[in-house]
């Protein structure tokens, strides 16, 4: 791998941190302001929908209905039945593999 | 000894160490398949600590986007550890250099199961089981991950992009408490799709990212939504566990 990302690595670690230890440092009514606890929140869901949409149908820059698709759904239903994270993730890898194996995919 | 393990934020944070530190396994098996190199995952594990960043890093980067945009996803992402960081700080009150310790293990399940209990003592010490213990796992599980994802061959085959899918909602779905945060989410991944044959690969993240501020930045709902971390290790009705931002705090 390029030495590019490596670059990328590090940096987003050493912000990672820095963002941790400045909820740490800051003076606590800065940051429990209540529109900052919102974007916070917001951006919190935000983004994990537009990783799993991203994932679910994007192959470069196309938008591709394939196998994945049937892994989000069998991964919403494992969730709808309370399964545990690692299990809901077998499942999505185990529907997204048999629609390929079955050709459906 | 026996003491310790008697108390029930030791024992909460113990198992939700192990829960949490197993899934590792397949952060390591997928970033792996995403195109990162061993150390590279292990780095990530080690020093970045936070699965949800974690795993958007490597979801830009295999999804053909370019470190820069992996990097500001992850960092998005990440924004609400600080939020845990004051509630912990205020909580803890931890000494220097401790402090440095403390800031790094601040995560979800630490952050849930410390605020999840109402004397200090206990506080105090659910965090640091809970953070310490999903330090451990969680980077021996992403190492046996990465190497064993390494020894798969080609990621497809297996429904590896498909269980990369099923993660994402994973970390997602304890999240979606109430109509807005379901408006959220639906319209930020509806923009993501419009978005993709548009701009390059991992930007329409940030895209919906703006669009998620904006809204939190308006909205007039309750303030912590989102916020609350994606593990409930009380999940018996415990008081305030999934509700770090809430006025339970003392």
């Amino acid at each position: 791998m390029s030495t590019g990302l490596w670059f990328w690595i590090l940096l987003a670690c050493a912000v990672a941190f820095l963002t941790k230890l400045a909820g740490h440092l800051v003076p606590a009514r800065l940051l429990e302001d209540e529109r900052m606890t919102r974007v916070a929140g917001a951006l919190t869901i935000g983004l994990l929908a537009s990783l799993v949409a991203m994932n679910t149908v994007s192959s470069g820059q196309d938008v591709v209905l394939d196998a994945r698709i049937g892994a989000l759904v069998a991964a919403a239903i494992a969730l709808l039945l309370r399964a545990p994270f690692l299990v809901v993730v077998l499942v999505g890898a185990g529907a997204a593999a048999l629609l390929r194996l079955t050709g459906m995919g | 000894m026996r003491r310790f393990w008697a108390s029930p934020a030791v024992r909460i944070g113990a198992s939700i160490s192990v829960a949490t530190g197993l899934y590792g396994i397949s952060f390591g098996a997928l970033a792996v398949a995403s195109g990162l190199s061993v150390p590279q995952t292990l780095a990530l594990s080690l020093l970045m600590f936070t699965g949800g960043s974690q795993f958007a890093f490597i979801g830009v980067i295999s999804g053909g986007g370019t470190g820069a945009a992996a990097f500001g996803a992850a960092t998005l992402l990440g924004l609400r550890n600080a939020v845990y960081g004051t509630q912990i700080n205020r909580m803890l009150k931890t000494p220097w250099p401790l402090k440095l310790a403390a800031a790094h293990v601040t995560i979800d399940e630490s952050t849930a199961t410390a605020v999840g209990q109402e004397d200090p003592a206990e506080q105090r010490r659910g965090f640091w089981v809970a953070g310490v213990g999903v330090f451990v796992l969680w980077n021996t599980f992403s190492l046996l991950g990465a190497i064993l994802g390494g020894a798969l061959g080609d990621p497809a085959r297996w429904g590896l992009d498909g269980a990369a899918v099923a993660a994402f909602l994973g970390l997602l779905w304890p999240r979606l408490k109430g109509r807005e945060p379901v408006a959220i989410a639906v319209v930020c991944a509806l923009v993501t799709v419009l978005a993709v044959p548009h701009l390059p690969p991992g930007i329409p993240i940030l895209v919906a990212g703006l669009v998620a501020a904006v809204w939190g930045w308006i909205s007039h709902g309750r303030a912590d939504e989102g916020l609350e971390p994606d593990v409930d290790p009380y999940p018996s009705g415990g008081h305030g566990a999934t509700d770090p931002t809430g006025g339970e705090v003392r």
